[in-house]
């Protein structure tokens, strides 16, 4: 099904064809960074459980689309954003909805780990700390343990959750950054090429991760690699030149892409 | 077609005797060019050096300071009369006496008023406050004899550092025989043991001489011209009018007496330089000795005798101190001392500096770190003055401008660099910032003086308002190296923390702000050090006084270091001056350490990301 | 009583806290809370500390006013419409009334009774109102609280606008400098016609002191201290320029790390120390040098003179135009000098043919600030320049300048209002002006240049 065809929302229906509920609802997404136009018309369901990849060519908006999603954008004095995006049916751009809140519940794993210069202990501890969510100190030292566990990481650290998080590998200090993101418990998270500074085995450490993690969490992910697309996720989206061009089942895009841009793309003539 | 010229081909023409000249030109330039950078860089070293070697040399000498230790009998009567053993009483007590007596003891030959005046002279005016202090402590000291260092003053201290005179001494040929032991005597020698002063004398006058009558003949050249002159006035111009005559008249009057002064003033030095001259042609002449010229003095029978007349073998003179007794002295018995300076150029006259030496002799006299310049106020007697009111001032000063100073500072930057919108305004904030860093600080001073004192009616000289000034003026400093360290944090820092749900102030005052934390102190260091070294703001709003009490609050009249060093660096006393270059020692030494603590902590928290 | 007030307040502020916070661990344990309980204490002490602050800060001084006016009322109406008298009066008054005097006359003593009791209600006032409107803080803070509410968001939006409060200080700083060297300045122009002050050849503000003496208006014409501080400046100039930039260019361009890592810290050293320091080198050493080897060449020389001086702040300013030139040339890009190099430039031809042409405009604006700098220093020429305003160029010579002068007029005992207290302040608005000018067009050019090579 195209993304174009629904302009509105099919009240209770599956929001497309693998029978899962939409998650994160898009229409008509406009971003301007001062004069430039980023992101043209964006429509697009997210499934709840899923992976959904946004991939294209280097400048072609699926990184600002996913800083949309939890407001990341609001930190970039010059960008403006028009359209509508809902989480669970709520508009996260109605100005009384807490920013805050909505990070909360959307987590995010940025491009080059950037742990805290903290204990590993603490990283883990930050989020859940600011938003009260331990009633006691054994509640929390459970949330982090359940955290590094969740996110492969613990059995590294147990020894050391005191060692400072700048302290670990590239690729643990990664899955560092997840356990963090995935500490405050949020709905969605959101991986902005999450592997790139990485080398492979950690990467496929990471790859492992997310689909372990797909059971309880939404997980958007952007990603330079098709192969790691069509390894890691269940739909995924081409994003060029700021429009999405094509979405739809993994499988599908990489077999039978309907556009003859996302074919160009993935068969490599240019990107 | 076929004559088509080639086109010449132009190659670098490296191979040539030309060519390398021309290379080796180009590196002698080079060289040469290396050289200026390297000059420049030594020459300030050098500045550096000299400055601060300089301001060593000056102030160690304030450092020691020299006393004397005199059995001081510690009379009730004088002390504590009605027998009270009470701290106050004794306090009162008059302790003078008994000191000046313990030091008249040992010249019990000095009895006229003016010799005894000279005497307690060689004490200082603070002299007993140590004894006083460690008596009112020990009540029970009263009526016995202690042994007690006392304060000598600023004369007698500069003498013992050597900075009065240099002293030589050389050992007797024949043998003496004194005509007296005090008073005026003579003393004969069986060998010519005056002959080389004489000389030396005879020879300086001859060089004196000569400097006046180069003196008369520059002179005579003047009058010269004078009398010149005079002759083309006196011709009178043709076709002059009557009024002029009148006018020229006054004037070659005028000049005819400039004339006759001058000449007769030439007459004088010529007569000046005839007569040393002949003093110096007849070499057999006795020699008075004066003022003007190096004391000569005779240590002989263990008194000492200043001479003031000297012929080849015989002297007279004044006795110093008495001979004890007439007996003839042994070759190398008795030495002819030399003081260099003048005395009239010199404090401590021919007779104190025997008294000086005297005690030296006696071994009555220590040297001692002045632990007293830390711990006394300012004084008008540079012996007993001190810089504890003064670093008390600079402590409470700085107190005031760190507290005002960092909060504001921080928190204008955090503002700045994190909350401001980017605008027009905020952009005019920023210039505003960095133009307020390079107002002179003087000007800081003329706002404090409006505005803090004249305005807000905030009392003058007070810790307070320079601190407010200084913190006024180091804020723009703190401003920019706060921004410069919150903006050194990547902003992968902040974008994590956000990204778990932290607020936009969460994020900065959780993650950003303690890791831009060290580059702020260092910034903060840097910024209180010059508020330490700052003197200009401070005058104008009146921390130049004259203050002797150590200030204990912020609205106390106060005055701080650098401002210290200024005020003692226009008094004239020449130990002022190394009380001055001492405390700038000071003074570089706390900036030292400041500065080396801002590098450490640079160095300790540098953080690559 | 401010102290009264301020433990009141303090008091009030720590229970708001407490139960403010209290409350919301209350509430948190049943249902979700919005923020975090200790945001919403601080939402209840910002509840109490606002209000209480603001009746302080606009209550004191209103009160200061009303109790002066009605002490003033009850003095004699002829001590009350002379102003000096007032003063003293008042004084007196005060005096009396804390005790450390007895009253002179029967009016001080009716004056000091009506102000110790319209001052006592006024304080109580003051402390009544502050306590009240804290408490009535406290309760509002408390019945705000609710799950839902915002205090985070509350709280941070206060300390936003305190953060904002702190950046415009130094925005206020300038505008107190400009309006207390402005007021003074235009005073001083009704008594001295501004053209006289600026293009008059005679300073000597000494002989303003009484109206009685000869030549009581003064002399007010600045071209001496123009010439004075122009001499001393170009003196100074003429040393830290060459030397500062040779510096510059050989620590940028020659030196090896090692090098740097010696010759980086003489300069920051020199750059620390306080220009009294060398003020007093000047002064004791330099100056006496100078003297002693002009009477060898034969040269009569001031015991005060603008070489000393100038030599001196010359050495000063090395360090601050060798570490601006040295970030300019820095700045310059690698390629440009890599394309001389390529052409079989040597190093010293890059520098003066590539590097410093690229770098000139932002050594301009060092050499610029250097100028400001050396114009607007104060300690080295105070005891090292002379105090006579002489009009001339030889080195040799004692001149003044414009912060000797501010100096001189200012420190001591000043009558105010007298024009020679008010040309202190003239001097320090031409002195202000030139080097916000200066400072102003070299940060423009350096801002041009950086943008130039980003």
């Amino acid at each position: 099904m195209h993304a174009m065809v629904h302009l509105e929302r099919p009240a209770g229906s599956p929001a497309n064809a693998s029978n899962m509920a939409t998650k994160v609802f898009a229409r008509g997404v406009n971003v301007y960074y001062g004069e430039k136009h980023a992101l043209k018309d964006v429509n697009l369901d997210v499934p709840e459980r899923a992976v959904t990849a946004l991939i294209g060519p280097s400048g072609c908006g699926k990184s600002t689309f996913l800083r949309c999603i939890n407001r990341m954008n609001d930190t970039i004095p010059i960008a403006r954003i028009t359209g509508k995006i809902e989480i669970d049916s709520q508009d996260i751009y109605d100005p009384t909805l807490d920013v805050v809140q909505l990070r909360a519940r959307v987590g995010m794993v940025f491009q080059k780990p950037n742990p805290f210069p903290k204990s590993i202990y603490e990283n883990v501890a930050y989020g859940p700390r600011i938003h009260g969510f331990a009633k006691s100190k054994q509640d929390l030292d459970e949330i982090v343990m359940t955290s590094l566990k969740k996110a492969s990481l613990f059995e590294e650290v147990k020894d050391r959750l005191q060692d400072s998080g700048t302290s670990l590998s590239g690729g643990q200090q990664q899955r560092l950054c997840i356990a963090r993101a995935i500490a405050v418990s949020p709905e969605v998270i959101l991986m902005d090429e999450p592997c790139s500074a990485l080398d492979p085995i950690a990467t496929a450490k990471i790859e492992e991760l997310i689909d372990e993690l797909r059971a309880n969490f939404t997980i958007i992910i952007v990603t330079h690699s098709m192969q790691q697309a069509a390894r890691v996720s269940q739909r995924t989206a081409f994003f060029h030149l700021g429009v999405l061009v094509e979405e739809g089942a993994t499988e599908t895009m990489f077999t039978t892409p309907r556009d003859r841009r996302t074919q160009d793309y993935i068969t490599g003539r240019f990107g | 077609m076929t004559d088509i010229a080639m086109p010449t081909v132009r190659t670098a023409d490296v191979a040539s005797d030309q060519a390398r000249a021309r290379v080796r030109v180009r590196y002698r330039a080079e060289t040469r060019f290396r050289l200026y950078g390297l000059c420049a860089i030594a020459l300030t070293a050098v500045f550096l050096v000299v400055v601060i070697t300089d301001i060593v040399i000056k102030g160690l000498p304030a450092f020691t300071q020299h006393r004397l230790v005199l059995p001081v009998k510690l009379d009730p009567a004088e002390i504590d009369p009605q027998n009270t053993r009470n701290p106050t009483v004794i306090r009162q007590g008059d302790f003078q006496a008994p000191v000046r007596d313990a030091l008249r003891a040992i010249f019990p030959e000095v009895t006229d008023r003016a010799g005894r005046r000279m005497l307690d002279g060689l004490l200082s005016s603070g002299a007993v406050d140590r004894l006083r202090e460690r008596v009112v402590a020990d009540p029970q000291l009263v009526g016995q004899t202690i042994s007690a260092p006392v304060l000598l003053s600023e004369r007698a201290d500069l003498y013992y550092k050597d900075i009065g005179t240099a002293i030589s001494r050389r050992a007797s040929r024949g043998t003496a025989t004194p005509s007296a032991t005090s008073g005026d005597i003579t003393i004969f020698s069986t060998a010519n043991d005056f002959a080389p002063d004489l000389i030396t004398l005879k020879q300086s006058l001859s060089v004196k001489a000569r400097a006046v009558r180069r003196d008369a003949d520059s002179l005579r050249q003047v009058v010269r011209g004078l009398e010149v002159r005079r002759v083309e006035m006196t011709v009178t111009p043709p076709g002059a009018t009557t009024p002029n005559t009148v006018l020229l008249a006054t004037q070659i009057k005028q000049l005819e007496e400039e004339i006759a002064s001058l000449s007769a003033r030439v007459k004088e030095l010529d007569d000046q330089a005839a007569s040393m001259q002949g003093r110096f042609d007849t070499t057999d002449r006795p020699e008075t000795l004066d003022s003007s010229g190096p004391s000569l003095l005779v240590a002989i029978n263990g008194g000492v005798v200043k001479v003031t007349e000297l012929s080849n073998g015989r002297v007279a003179g004044t006795v110093l101190l008495p001979l004890e007794t007439m007996a003839d002295a042994a070759a190398g018995r008795w030495e002819v001392v030399t003081y260099a300076t003048p005395e009239a150029n010199r404090k401590a006259s021919d007779r104190e500096v025997a008294w000086l030496e005297r005690l030296r002799e006696k071994g009555l006299v220590e040297s001692a770190f002045n632990w007293a310049f830390f711990v006394t106020g300012d004084s008008r007697e540079p012996e007993l003055a001190g810089i504890r009111g003064a670093l008390v001032g600079s402590a409470i000063t700085l107190f005031v401008t760190l507290i005002i100073c960092l909060p504001l500072g921080v928190a204008a930057a955090i503002y700045l660099e994190e909350f401001a919108p980017k605008n027009r305004l905020t952009e005019i904030v920023e210039v505003n910032i960095n133009n307020l860093a390079a107002v002179p600080s003087i000007v800081f001073g003329l706002l404090g003086l409006a505005i803090f004192l004249n305005f807000m009616g905030l009392p003058r000289s007070a810790p307070l308002v320079g601190g407010l000034v200084l913190a006024l003026l180091v804020l723009p400093t703190i401003i920019i190296a706060s921004r410069a360290a919150l903006k050194a944090v990547p902003p992968s820092i902040k974008e994590a923390a956000l990204g778990v749900g932290a607020s936009h102030q969460q994020a900065i005052f959780h993650h950003v702000l303690p890791l831009a934390m060290p580059g702020i102190m260092t910034g903060t260091i840097i910024g209180m050090a010059h508020a330490l070294g700052e003197t200009a703001p401070l005058l104008l709003i009146g921390m130049v006084a004259f203050i002797v009490e150590i200030p204990g609050g912020l609205t106390d009249a106060a005055t701080v270091l650098p401002v210290q060093i200024y005020l003692w660096s226009d008094l004239p006393e020449i130990s002022f001056q190394a009380k001055t270059a001492a405390a700038i020692m000071v003074l570089l030494v706390f900036l030292f350490v400041m500065n080396g603590a801002a590098i450490i902590l640079r160095k300790r928290f540098e953080r690559r990301w | 009583m401010s102290f009264i007030y301020f433990i009141g307040l303090l008091l009030l502020v720590a229970v708001g806290f407490y139960f403010g916070r209290a409350r919301a661990a209350g509430v948190e344990r049943s249902t979700h809370l919005h923020s975090r309980p200790s945001y919403h204490g601080a939402f209840v002490v910002l509840s109490v500390l606002l209000p209480m602050l603001a009746v302080f800060v606009i209550g004191v001084p209103i009160a200061d006013r009303i109790v002066e006016a009605q002490t003033v009322a009850a003095l004699d109406p002829e001590v009350a419409a002379d102003s000096l008298r007032r003063g003293g009066a008042l004084r007196e008054v005060y005096d009396v009334a804390s005790g450390r005097s007895k009253a002179a006359s029967p009016q001080i003593q009716r004056a000091a009774d009506v102000y110790a009791s319209v001052r006592g209600y006024a304080q109580m006032l003051i402390l009544g109102t502050g306590l009240v409107l804290g408490l009535l803080g406290i309760a509002f803070g408390l019945r705000s609280l609710s799950a839902r509410f915002r205090a985070r968001n509350h709280v941070e939006r206060v300390v936003k606008i305190v953060l904002l409060a702190c950046a415009s200080v130094a925005v206020l700083t300038t505008i107190g400098i400009v309006f207390s060297v402005l007021f003074e300045t235009m005073r001083f122009f009704e008594r001295v016609s501004p053209l006289e002050f600026l293009f008059g050849t005679q300073w000597s503000p000494q002989t303003a002191m009484r109206a009685d003496q000869g030549g009581s208006s003064g002399a007010f014409g600045i071209m001496p201290l123009v010439a004075g501080t122009l001499l001393i400046t170009t003196i100074a100039m003429l040393i830290a320029g060459p030397i500062g930039l040779f510096a510059a260019i050989y620590m940028a361009e020659y030196a090896s790390p090692r090098f740097r890592n010696v010759a980086k810290p003489i300069l920051e050293i020199l750059a620390g120390i306080p220009t009294v320091v060398l003020g007093f080198f000047a002064a004791l050493t330099l100056a006496p040098w100078i003297r002693h080897l002009g009477e060898l060449a034969g040269l009569n020389v001031a015991s005060e003179s603008a070489l000393a001086a100038g030599l001196v702040m010359g050495m000063m300013i090395i360090p601050f135009v060798s570490s601006l030139s040295d970030d300019v040339i820095n700045a310059v890009p690698q390629s440009l000098r890599d394309g001389s190099y390529a052409m079989g430039a040597t190093k010293s031809e890059t520098i003066k043919k590539v590097i410093l042409p690229a770098a000139f405009s932002g050594i301009v604006s060092a050499f610029m600030l250097a100028i400001s700098r050396a114009v607007g220093e104060t300690m080295i020429v105070v005891m090292a320049a002379g105090l006579a305003g002489n009009l001339t160029f030889n080195p040799l010579e004692a001149v003044t300048t414009f912060t000797v002068q501010i100096k001189t007029i200012l420190v001591g005992d000043q009558e105010f209002d007298s024009a020679k207290t008010l040309a202190a302040f003239a001097l320090g608005f031409v002195l202000f002006f030139f080097t916000l000018t200066l400072n102003v067009i070299a940060l423009q050019i350096v801002k041009r240049y950086r943008e130039q090579y980003d």
